[in-house]
């Protein structure tokens, strides 16, 4: 069933994209899009019947040299298990919503075909996506890591005619690479360590790795914290992080939908799962952690500030995905691998959500997308607005404080948010202000939009409203499965991922201390009771009737009676379950046991964003105008987005293109030319002269000279020889 | 089958040589005919190089069909294949008939442009069956003579200075070798490779010209063949020849230049300079791992500012050549088996990536990057297939681009973390180059007049391709076809090579114990 799952994507993207002339364009959508159901369908079984066991499926041999082995293979577990369903339901809708949303492109004339490539594209991009989920080892995770680059290159460089979309693609798969640089020297560096690229070779070198110090350029360094950092580089290329996130803004280009599906739900998330699934060695690296955590919260409020100011209703989404990502990353940078992973599925759903929204607002306004010429919108697009508020109350985080009660958003940012400030570290206290600020932000933000789009006056171009329709079913409905995963995804899973430690490690298939010494038997026998109760009513409140799987572990609890009410710790060796909380790491416990202060602060920044957007943008809408005026400088700072493509442009890309330039005319030119050809154009005008003063001066005469000269060579060697 | 590799090497010479005896005239029937018979022969070559290939015992790590016989003047004739050699020969059969296939559109000279690619098949596989020095040397240098000719009459404007420089610098650095070799025959008194391979040179230290040469003879006879097999891969900075040669020749003269010519440097430093001088090549291992760092980055930089397509994919030969040189002189597993991976697939994926030049260079006849763009409105096939070898250039996984560039990245780390993180940042400049490329190519608006009437590829283009497309993806997903093969033969390698070096260590402890 999992190769199914993995396959069926490759199998429609090859007919859609090389047999739609022999079926026809619309059957090789349908082909498509059916296949995608069908994974996506298969996923929802694997997902649902999960019993926490980790399963790996050998498919064929890849990469063989010496002790470096890395097969094609598929790894099974919960963190595969929940990327499964996370990537093949939005990928599933988003091709569903593409029939209607690429139905009639203005781009191209009506003779040229698009469709099919670009649902081949589509579906080659969810292929890959699973490659990387379903990885069993570092190499394979490399093939989907890139392949979804490539995916990503070529949908951001669908509208090729674009001058834009051209440079914007080009750049995601550039700045991506660099990422890749620092991924490809953190395989190379497990490689040289462990002797192996295999994931479960790698976690349970783990505890070996943070005992060895490694020579790596200039100075020793803690394998385990370098290695840690090496692949943090990668997943913050692909995630979009302060530094290398500026490909992400850019990749609007794309057609929404592909925003929808590659720049917000899923492949850049990639790096959020990287560092989950590498949970076993980042609990051995903390000066890696640490770095994580700086670097998520700093993402967080950074894209934050730039998304209040941007008009293009895309990039104020990818900019509020850019700054989700970090909240992603704080939390698995602290320790809380689980609450990254629920805010990545919540995200998923509301994003995806928002995006399709917006893109079912761009379609109806003609390829509209500057939110300064919409306004009054609500009327036209009924469907949409309600859509679309959904994902603003799911985003900004709505909900009844200090209850489990409250729109997918609100479940998952808070459990990060408690889980950043249980993290009792500087730099969680740091992330912990950061991300509360970035809340407040969020909250303004995703207002701002609603309130631009759909509330106020109609502004811009009065025939564009006019004609300005609301979306077809087939991009309806998506949007429809997706405002359900945003209201009820984060209830239905607040206990699995953020619950008491022994639903999380059910869950996760993570043995419980005490269990150690039989951790396989015990694993499942608990899971399967613990799986049972939760099926049957598959909410958070199903914890009591886990008494008797707790009871497992009551010698675990006496040892840490100490920490409270709960009567569990996570235990385990590294690889143990799907993903690994060291023996020191008590920040799930502690989320829970944070001051209500703590708990109320997100929903209290939710309110005063809210509450300032609607005082600037429906009582007062003259405010902003005379805001950006009074305060030019910062306005401009984050209208350019801190100026981070102008630096670059500075310091790496005119600089190298100018160093190339001087390499070749100067160094190749001037410098080895100048040396060597120096004696060579000295030889050959003799060379001439004495050809033509012998015959003739045609070119056969030199290479006949020449085989002459060998065979003199070759004779006295010969004589000499014997 | 005893002679089965003369066959092989033999059957292009006797195709070239009824082309020059028996075909007559310059018309267009007798054109066809000699493309035709020299397509036939190539493809007769490949067929049956294929027994060879499937005859071969992988888990064999000596050589294998060898021939052996006296030849004239006490010379010896003695050729044969171990899991190094054996997938050359195969490259070079299999691309010949691909080749031949490119020049289709030729209309000057046609049957010595025959003849000339046939000989030079004969000659390459020389190279890489030869067990002998002599007859090496002999296939090695005479192999200069068809590229030279094909570049020098069948090139461009400035072929004349192109093909000069290609034959000075090469022949140049080859004449070193031969000082070398005749060194070596007076140092072990025979000619025959598989002896020379186990013969132990010597190594102690000794002074020229002042000098303290660590490593002694082995170093010296190391330095006389890396001038040859440097300036053929070609190494930083005696690669400048390589770009001319690249645009003045014609398509098919590239395609064997990049995927063929360019490998017998490598081979080189495989089939001698680590076995006969494995002492030598330690010494010089560091010095060679910089420069190979040095060329990745500088080639790519240079790549990047180019605007000549051809020379574009030149440059970015240079930098992949400089994994491969980095992989062999890392001398582990990963390396060696990436570097050849490495060179196996640069000749498909290079030669393709000429192909794509000389698709475009055929209907508008110019290479300039900037006399193109929006291609991809009028050439969809053309524009999937240049994306796929851009690709495959750049070393995305999956396709065989990504095998060795990663494997030798794996091998480097171990040995050297500077050099590592140098060589990697060659997968940032190559999308650079690469994707800029493809931008100003195929992207945009195609707004060039001249340009709105050009046709998309036609059934033979489509054709030379295919096989390629094949290779590339399938060595991309199933690489075990390669390194299942040179596995053994590399580990054997590897395995003499520290033995020679564990000999040599306390040799020299006791060298320097006599100081005190």
């Amino acid at each position: 069933m999992a190769s199914i799952i993995l396959f069926a994507p490759l199998i429609g993207a090859i007919i859609c994209g090389f047999f739609w002339r022999v079926i026809g364009e619309k059957a090789g959508q349908i082909t498509a899009t059916g296949l995608l159901f069908l994974s996506f369908f298969f996923s929802w079984i694997v997902f649902l019947t999960h019993d926490g066991v980790t399963e790996q499926i050998h498919l064929m041999r890849w990469i063989d040299s010496g002790s470096l082995v890395a097969d094609w293979a598929i790894r099974l577990d919960r963190l595969t298990a929940i990327m499964l369903v996370v990537v093949t339901t939005v990928s599933a809708f988003v091709h569903l919503y593409s029939f209607g949303y690429m139905a009639h492109d203005h781009a191209f004339p009506e003779d040229e075909p698009y469709r099919a490539r670009f649902f081949a594209f589509l579906s080659l991009f969810t292929f890959a996506m699973l490659m990387l989920v379903t990885s069993d080892n570092l190499v394979q995770m490399f093939f989907g890591w890139e392949g979804v680059g490539l995916a990503s290159y070529l949908l951001i460089g669908f509208y090729y005619k674009k001058e834009s979309a051209g440079e914007a693609a080009m750049k995601a798969f550039i700045v991506n690479r660099v990422g890749d640089f620092g991924f490809a020297l953190g395989i190379a560096g497990l490689f040289f360590l462990v002797d192996s690229v295999a994931l479960d070779d790698v976690f349970a070198a783990a505890p070996m790795l943070a005992e060895t110090q490694v020579s790596f350029l200039w100075t020793d360094w803690n394998a385990a914290n370098l290695l840690g950092f090496l692949l943090f580089v990668g997943a913050m290329g692909k995630s979009a992080q302060f530094l290398l996130h500026t490909w992400l803004p850019d990749a609007m280009e794309g057609p929404t939908p592909v925003s929808a599906l590659i720049h917000a739900a899923t492949m850049v998330t990639a790096g959020v799962f990287l560092v989950c699934r590498m949970s076993p060695l980042y609990e051995f690296a903390p000066g890696a952690t640490t770095f994580i955590v700086y670097i998520g919260a700093i993402t967080a409020f950074f894209a934050a500030t730039v998304g209040l100011v941007q008009n293009d209703i895309k990039r104020v989404i990818a900019y509020s995905t850019c700054s989700q990502l970090g909240y992603m990353f704080v939390a698995a940078g602290v320790g809380m691998y689980s609450a990254a992973m629920f805010h990545l599925l919540t995200h998923a759903f509301f994003k995806a959500m928002l995006f399709l929204g917006a893109g079912s607002v761009i379609h109806g306004m003609h390829h509209e997308q500057d939110m300064r010429n919409y306004g009054a919108l609500k009327g036209k697009f009924p469907v949409t607005y309600w859509i679309m508020m959904i994902g603003t109350l799911a985003i900004t985080g709505v909900g009844i404080p200090l209850t489990g009660i409250g729109f997918a958003g609100f479940l998952s940012k808070d459990a990060i948010i408690e889980s950043a400030w249980a993290g009792g570290t500087q730099a969680s206290g740091f992330a912990f202000v950061m991300l509360v600020i970035a809340a407040l932000m969020t909250s303004f933000y995703s207002w701002r939009l609603m309130f631009l789009t759909f509330h106020g006056e109609a502004r811009g171009d009065k025939h564009t409203h006019e004609h300005a329709h609301e979306s077809p079913m087939t991009m309806l409905v998506p949007l429809y499965v997706l405002a359900a995963g945003a209201i009820l995804s984060g209830m239905l899973f607040y206990g699995s991922f953020f619950g008491h430690t022994d639903k999380v490690a059910s869950f996760y298939g993570i043995p419980l201390q005490g269990e150690e010494v039989h951790a396989e038997a015990s694993v499942e026998g608990h899971t399967d009771e613990t799986h049972a109760t939760h099926m049957a009513d598959g909410t958070a409140e199903a914890e009591h009737g886990e008494e008797a799987a707790t009871a497992h572990a009551t010698e675990a609890a006496e040892e840490h009676a100490t920490e409270g009410e709960h009567h569990a710790a996570f235990g385990g060796n590294p690889g143990d379950g799907a993903i690994y909380f060291g023996e020191n790491n008590h920040v799930l416990d502690d989320a829970h046991a944070s001051p209500i202060w703590v708990k109320v602060s997100p929903f209290i920044a939710m309110l005063l964003g809210l509450g300032l957007a609607y005082q600037m943008y429906i009582r007062r809408p003259d405010w902003p105008a005379k805001l950006a005026e009074n305060q030019r400088p910062l306005y401009n700072f984050l209208l350019n987005k801190w100026y981070f493509d102008e630096i670059y442009d500075a310091v790496f890309v005119n600089p190298a293109r100018a160093f190339g330039r001087f390499l070749w005319k100067k160094g190749d030119g001037a410098t080895i030319d100048g040396a060597i050809n120096g004696l060579t154009m000295g030889i050959i005008p003799w060379f001439t002269r004495l050809a033509g003063r012998a015959q003739s001066g045609y070119i056969f005469h030199y290479a006949f000279a020449m085989v002459i000269g060998i065979v003199i060579l070759v004779s006295w060697m010969t004589i000499a020889g014997n | 089958m005893q002679n089965l590799i003369s066959i092989i090497i033999f059957l292009p010479l006797i195709a070239a040589l009824i082309l020059a005896l028996f075909l007559r005239g310059e018309d267009e029937a007798a054109q066809r005919n000699a493309k035709w018979l020299a397509l036939i022969a190539t493809s007769a070559t490949l067929f049956i190089s294929l027994f060879l290939f499937f005859g071969f015992d992988s888990t064999d790590t000596g050589f294998q069909f060898v021939e052996d016989r006296e030849w004239l003047l006490g010379l010896k004739y003695k050729m044969g294949v171990d899991g190094i050699s054996i997938l050359f020969v195969m490259l070079t059969t299999f691309l010949m008939p691909l080749t031949i296939g490119a020049c289709w559109g030729v209309t000057t000279r046609v049957k010595e442009y025959m003849i000339a690619f046939l000989m030079l098949e004969t000659l390459m596989l020389g190279v890489f069956t030869a067990l002998d020095l002599v007859l090496f040397y002999l296939f090695f240098e005479a192999g200069l003579i068809p590229m030279f000719l094909i570049i020098g009459i069948w090139g461009g404007k400035e072929r004349i200075y192109a093909a000069f420089k290609f034959f000075l610098y090469t022949f140049l650095g080859s004449l070193l070798m031969l000082v070398a070799m005749i060194a070596m025959y007076v140092d072990a008194g025979t000619t025959d490779i598989p002896t020379l391979m186990n013969h132990t040179f010597a190594s102690e230290t000794f002074p020229v010209l002042g000098i303290q040469v660590v490593g002694g003879l082995q170093t010296l006879l190391f330095l006389a063949f890396f001038a040859s097999f440097a300036v053929k891969m070609p190494m930083w900075p005696v690669h400048t020849w390589l770009p001319d040669a690249h645009v003045q020749a014609p398509t098919a003269g590239s395609v064997i230049l990049a995927a063929v010519l360019l490998k017998m440097g490598g081979y080189g430093f495989l089939r001698f300079s680590l076995p006969m001088f494995p002492v030598g090549s330690e010494v010089m291992s560091t010095f060679v791992l910089w420069m190979s760092a040095i060329a990745i980055v500088y080639a790519s930089l240079v790549a990047m500012a180019q605007e000549d397509m051809k020379k574009l994919i030149a440059y970015s030969s240079v930098a992949h050549m400089g994994y491969v040189t980095m992989g062999i002189f890392t001398v582990n597993q990963q390396g060696l088996d990436g570097a050849i991976f490495q060179m196996i697939s640069h000749g498909f994926v290079s030669a393709a990536l000429f192909l794509v030049v000389g698709v475009v260079y055929d209907r508008m006849h110019t290479r300039d990057i900037a006399a193109y763009g929006g291609l991809m409105e009028r050439m969809p096939v053309y524009a999937l297939i240049f994306m796929l070898f851009t690709m495959a250039n750049v070393g995305l996984p999956g396709t065989s681009g990504f095998v060795g560039e990663f494997l030798t990245l794996m091998a480097i780390f171990q040995v050297n973390t500077w050099v590592a993180v140098v060589a990697t940042s060659g997968v940032i400049f190559s999308a650079c180059y690469g994707l800029w490329l493809y931008r100003r190519v195929m992207l945009g608006q195609l707004i060039k007049e001249s340009l709105k009437s050009i046709k998309d590829m036609d059934k033979r283009e489509k054709a030379i391709f295919a096989p390629l497309v094949v290779m590339t993806l399938l060595l991309g997903v199933y690489p075990a076809l390669v390194t299942d093969i040179i596995g053994p033969s590399v580990e054997a390698l590897i395995g003499n090579y520290e033995v020679a070096l564990n000999d040599y260590a306390p040799a020299t402890e006791l060298a320097s114990a006599g100081d005190h």
